[in-house]
């Protein structure tokens, strides 16, 4: 620049591109971000990382009650008495399980003194569930006089229906307390979970080494399913086969569904399909000439059929199959073979988280005797009595290995005890709040990579209501109300779920950089060049004037 | 005695009722095809599989299915559904060539779906439903929104059995630029109980399917009368299909031809399942020479019926009688003409119409339908229903009826006014049709400018209007006597027929293809380049003016002339300039 400018009008330029500067950043900047900012309600991402870290503590409430007789006096005095166990198990960095039973010793009531002096340990247990409160996860363990007829020789313990058991004491000079504690915690363990149980139901916070084949059989929790009852005809020339399914789902699997009923939902239906046929043709046994279907063949037989199958078409639960297969005429009789040739008693299998097939073999009156088609009538009873083990199976209602001491009450017309409905309840609410975590995590996760997503207020408050739930349930179990924390962990459930697949998180995902650029750029460089320019040119201009005083001098 | 009499009725009902809940199937299935040659020479086969289930849908809890498809039953219970018509179609049935068609359906998919009065939210429960069907047909019935759906309030009766006609319970879409394909028609089989396995549908083969002129596949659901007393409901589920082969081009200039030259398969066997499964082949002519044409082998049996007005004869073979699989192991029916016939008589239906759009430029245009009635001597009344996008913009003061150069006017006339974007056209009327006439039916339209994401990917190829419905009770020619619906073949008996002198007709027109203005799409980006440019070169100078500082320079060294005449100066030794 000349120097003989006249140094006010040189200060009014500079003056000039500084307050362009200002005006630009000042008002254009903030103008720009305002108008062009994506929606976003606040998250919770404190209380979403605080439930990335799972340390549960599950708290069951037991009561060990001595009959008359069952402990020495001295002992008896010291009743009643609480103590605590805690065991804890670190399943990996983030999620550690530590089992607390709070017991508490008493001695009988008079009332339930009566109760266990009935004639038979099973009247015994009818009778005493009158005496409990009906509270869900609450065990109580009756302690029996060694000599007490009430169990049956060579049983120790007597595990009943509902969420008691009676066990018999042990006679002696030696502490009777310590001597029974081992079988109190183990019945203890059979009646509400194991941390193999729960470590099940963590399986996917768990590497998978640690996991046996058993983990993954079971379907994931859900707030419903479907079951679907399938008969497949493959040869409706030569079979005509009715089952009568209505009257067995009412009477087999109804019962068993309204035990389950706080669980999930549940909606069955079936169907019959005609030629539809497995996907493996059997290998024909001179022997036994018989038709085989080896072990290993047995993936393969599902997808084919699955084609036919069809999905639910109005709801979005999983879907449980169980399929009855009536084989051809040709084929017939058809027989499982497991992994080491022998046949399967059942002639049934079941593929995990998928459903079951057991095949019905039909008796072939000799041929010519009889006009195709054949009139067949299912025996129903036989083929609900593997569905419905298979169905607890993929429940994940499984025995626990026990001694041969324990005796086990049968489950009855429902299909399932009190305290087999409180160890499904206890994984499930672990599931529960591991599955609300996991979502959750990657939510915000995903919220946090793309900035581009508008996340709206109802978004915003289902996750708000997920933590929360969670949060109650984690607490509920460790204070031991199973009830209260599985409701909790079902409603964090639904909440997740729901803020995740919301389809307005989708709106502005695929807004691609390149385009926004592409209309920014004719707008912004024209201005920002000659603002940039003369700023430039203002710092070197002032550096200089610095400079010249030294020169001088 | 009265009561003794009742008292033993009573005991006899209940042992009925009782044999009945174990005895006889509660579902039954019957199949049909109808192979009938056009008045044009081509060929129209129709397959219809009737299942019939003797339930009640309606019900809570759980839903046992064995030959009604478990898909369709759980949509009818979950959606409370009363009534459901789909209808997949590739072509246009040329009413005027191929002559009354049994069932006729407009190009591209069309639903109908009449919902129960419990109902509370009909258009949640459609927009639900619309959705799921398109899942288990893999059609773009999801596209059926608020404005190409429409509530008629005269044209479509329910089918079945029904006491409510209160016509907010119905809607009625139709999307004329859906694309029917194997991708269609392969889940409509699947509903089939016996598949395409065994029965009339191992004749479905997509391949040859879709070489036709017309292809049209439906679903039809209904509720019907369980007996003649019709004390309970049974519901019915209508599957037809109808393809219309091109016979000259198969048969090398031939008009005859066999089902393994159509379908290039031939019939085996019934499906197990069916307790009727029937091949008709329409062999009455128009002059008395029944020897024109033969069919082999030989019919079993024949049958009689009036049709649509007129007096046919079917030959019928019976899949199920087992005589007729004893020559031969399977069943490839043929037909010859005995002598080429040159000239084809073509007899025009008594009901036809046709639809153009006419007008010139891209801003107003006239759609008109022309509607014939060919009876010499009846005059008789057709509803028409029109339903056009919001974005085709009516004018209804021009709408024009002219029949015989005279005013027509019509006696019902319903019309509802779109909405942009939110609803269609609405415009329904009954009119008068006087024997041996041409009705015309004109209506203006401006065209209206839409937002350039509305556009479709190609919108020069131009927007479709959905044809125009003609429902109508034609009276016949001939005196026709009614037959019980049980027993009569299927492809009679899906419309209800009224008494002996009238049939019903439900015609379709042809869609409309209207060009809309189409912007240039790269204009946005233009615009906001061009306008960007403007601000920056008019900020530039701004900028400029404000922030240069201008001062007057003295001339220095002056110019080049300057400069040479000083070198020269210099030389010469006089002081510079």
């Amino acid at each position: 620049m000349a120097p003989c400018l006249p140094p006010a009008e040189k200060a009014r330029g500079k003056r000039a591109a500084l307050s362009f500067a200002a005006v630009a950043l000042v008002l254009g900047l903030p103008l720009w971000w305002k108008t062009t900012e994506t929606y976003r309600a606040s998250l919770p991402y404190a209380g979403i990382s605080a439930l990335g870290s799972l340390r549960f503590q599950l708290t069951v409430p037991v009561s060990v009650v001595f009959a008359k007789g069952a402990l020495p006096g001295a002992q008896q005095r010291r009743l009643p008495f609480a103590d605590t166990q805690e065991e804890e198990r670190l399943l990996n960095p983030k999620t550690s399980v530590t089992s607390r039973y709070e017991t508490t010793y008493r001695s009988a009531t008079a009332t339930e003194q009566a109760a266990l002096a009935m004639a038979t340990v099973q009247e015994a247990d009818a009778e005493l569930l009158l005496l409990q409160e009906d509270s869900l996860g609450a065990l109580t363990v009756y302690v029996i006089p060694e000599t007490s007829p009430l169990l049956p020789q060579g049983v120790g313990v007597y595990v009943g229906k509902h969420r008691s058991a009676v066990m018999r004491g042990t006679q002696g000079p030696g502490d009777v307390l310590a001597a029974i504690s081992a079988r109190v915690q183990q019945t203890v363990q059979a009646m509400s979970f194991t941390t193999d149980s729960i470590t099940t139901a963590l399986s996917d916070r768990v590497p998978m080494d640690q996991l046996g084949t058993d983990t993954r059989r079971p379907f994931k929790s859900s707030l419903g399913y479907e079951i679907t009852f399938s008969l497949l005809n493959p040869d409706p020339k030569s079979h005509d086969v009715h089952w009568d399914i209505e009257a067995a789902v009412n009477s087999y699997v109804q019962p068993f569904l309204d035990k389950l009923g706080s669980v999930a939902n549940f909606s069955v239906d079936s169907q019959i399909l005609y030629y539809a046929v497995l996907g493996v043709s059997p290998r024909f046994d001179k022997a036994s000439s018989s038709f085989i279907l080896s072990a290993l063949s047995l993936p393969h037989v599902i997808n084919p059929v699955e084609a036919r199958l069809g999905s639910s078409a109005t709801s979005l639960y999983p879907v449980l199959n169980f399929l009855l297969y009536v084989p051809e005429r040709v084929h017939s009789p058809l027989y499982i073979q497991d992994k080491d040739g022998a046949a399967v008693g059942t002639n049934a299998f079941h593929s995990p988280r998928w459903g079951g097939i057991m095949v019905y073999n039909i008796d072939h009156p000799a041929p010519d005797k009889a006009p195709l088609p054949l009139r067949v009538d299912v025996d129903m009873v036989r083929v609900m009595e593997v569905f419905l083990a298979q169905l607890r199976l993929l429940f994940g209602i499984s025995q626990v290995p026990l001694p041969e001491e324990f005796l086990l009450e049968s489950p009855g017309n429902n299909g399932l005890t009190d305290w087999e409905l409180d160890r499904l309840l206890w994984t499930r609410t672990v599931e529960n709040i591991a599955t609300v975590s996991t979502t959750l995590t990657s939510l915000a996760q995903l919220l946090d990579k793309i900035g581009n997503i508008v996340i709206k207020d109802d978004v915003a408050s289902e996750v708000y209501h997920a933590v929360a739930s969670a949060q109650t349930a984690m607490l509920e179990l460790a204070s031991g109300h199973l009830g209260s924390a599985f409701q909790a962990s079902k409603e964090a459930v639904t909440s997740s779920e729901r803020a995740f697949f919301d389809p307005s998180l989708l709106h502005l995902l695929y807004f691609p950089d390149d385009q926004k650029f592409a209309i920014y750029i004719p707008l912004f460089l024209p201005m920002a060049v000659p603002i940039l320019l003369s700023l430039v040119k203002i710092l070197r201009e002032a550096k200089q004037s610095k400079k010249e005083p030294i020169k001088t001098d | 005695m009265a009561g003794a009499v009742a008292a033993v009725l009573g005991l006899l009902l209940l042992l009925g009722s009782a044999g009945g809940s174990t005895g006889p199937p509660r579902d039954s299935l019957r199949e049909e095809l109808l192979l009938s040659p056009l008045p044009s020479g081509d060929l129209a086969a129709t397959f219809q599989f009737r299942a019939r289930w003797d339930s009640e849908l309606h019900r809570e809890g759980v839903s046992h299915y064995r030959l009604f498809p478990k898909a369709l039953g759980q949509l009818i219970s979950k959606f409370l559904v009363r009534e459901l018509h789909l209808s997949l179609t590739q072509g246009f049935w040329r009413t005027r060539t191929w002559g009354q068609p049994y069932l006729q359906a407009p190009a591209g998919a069309e639903l109908w779906v009449w919902f129960q009065d419990s109902v509370t939210d009909v258009d949640k429960a459609w927009k639900e439903l619309s959705n799921i069907l398109s899942g288990i047909f893999c059609a773009s019935l999801n596209f059926i929104d608020s404005t190409n759906t429409v509530t008629p309030t005269a044209s479509f009766k329910p089918l079945g059995l029904a006491n409510v006609t209160d016509h907010h319970l119905l809607r009625y879409a139709v999307l004329p630029r859906e694309v029917v394909c194997t991708e269609n028609l392969t889940p409509w089989k699947k509903l089939l109980p016996c598949g395409s396995k065994a029965g009339l549908a191992v004749l479905l083969k997509a391949e040859r399917l879709f070489h036709t002129s017309y292809h049209s596949q439906a679903v039809h659901i209904r509720p019907i009368c369980r007996d003649a007393s019709c004390q309970s409901v049974s519901w019915e589920l209508r599957q037809t299909l109808t393809v219309v082969f091109d016979t000259f081009s198969i048969g090398q200039g031939k008009r005859d031809w066999s089902l393994f030259k159509m379908f290039s398969r031939t019939v085996t066997e019934a499906c197990p399942l069916a307790s009727e499964s029937k091949i008709y082949v329409d062999i009455s002519s128009k002059t008395q020479e029944n020897e024109l044409l033969e069919v082999t082998p030989l019919p079993l049996s024949m049958h009689e019926a009036s049709v649509q007005g007129d007096r046919r004869t079917y030959a019928v073979y019976d899949l199920l009688s087992p005589s007729l699989f004893n020559v031969s192991r399977s069943l490839n029916v043929q037909l010859k003409w005995k002598r080429p016939q040159d000239s084809l008589d073509l007899s025009t239906p008594v009901l036809h119409a046709q639809r153009y759009v006419s007008g010139y430029g891209l801003q107003t245009g006239e759609i008109s339908t022309l509607i014939y009635n060919t009876h010499p001597y009846r005059a008789f009344p057709v509803i028409l229903l029109e339903t056009v996008p919001w974005y085709l913009r009516l004018y209804v003061h021009t709408l024009v009826i002219t029949t015989k150069g005279k005013e027509n006017k019509p006696s019902y006339i319903h019309y509802q006014p779109a909405q942009d974007r939110r609803r269609p056209h609405l415009l329904e009327m009954l009119i008068q049709l006087p024997a041996n006439s041409v009705t015309k039916i004109t209506i203006q339209f401006e065209r209206a400018l839409l937002k350039w994401t509305e556009y479709t990917p190609d919108p020069n190829h131009g927007f479709y209007v959905s044809p125009s419905v003609l429902s109508a009770l034609v009276p016949s020619v001939i005196a026709m006597k009614a037959e019980d619906a049980e027993q009569s073949p299927l492809f009679t008996s899906l419309f209800p027929s009224s008494d002996g002198s009238s049939y019903f007709v439900r015609l379709y027109t042809e869609p409309l293809l209207v060009n809309l203005p189409t912007p240039d799409f790269s204009m946005p980006y233009n615009v906001i380049c061009l306008t960007c440019t403007v601000v920056a070169v008019c900020y530039g100078s701004f900028y400029n003016l404000l922030t240069r500082t201008f001062h007057v320079e003295e001339p220095s060294r002056g110019g080049l002339a300057k400069r040479l005449a000083n070198i020269i100066r210099k030389v010469r030794g006089v002081p510079p300039l």
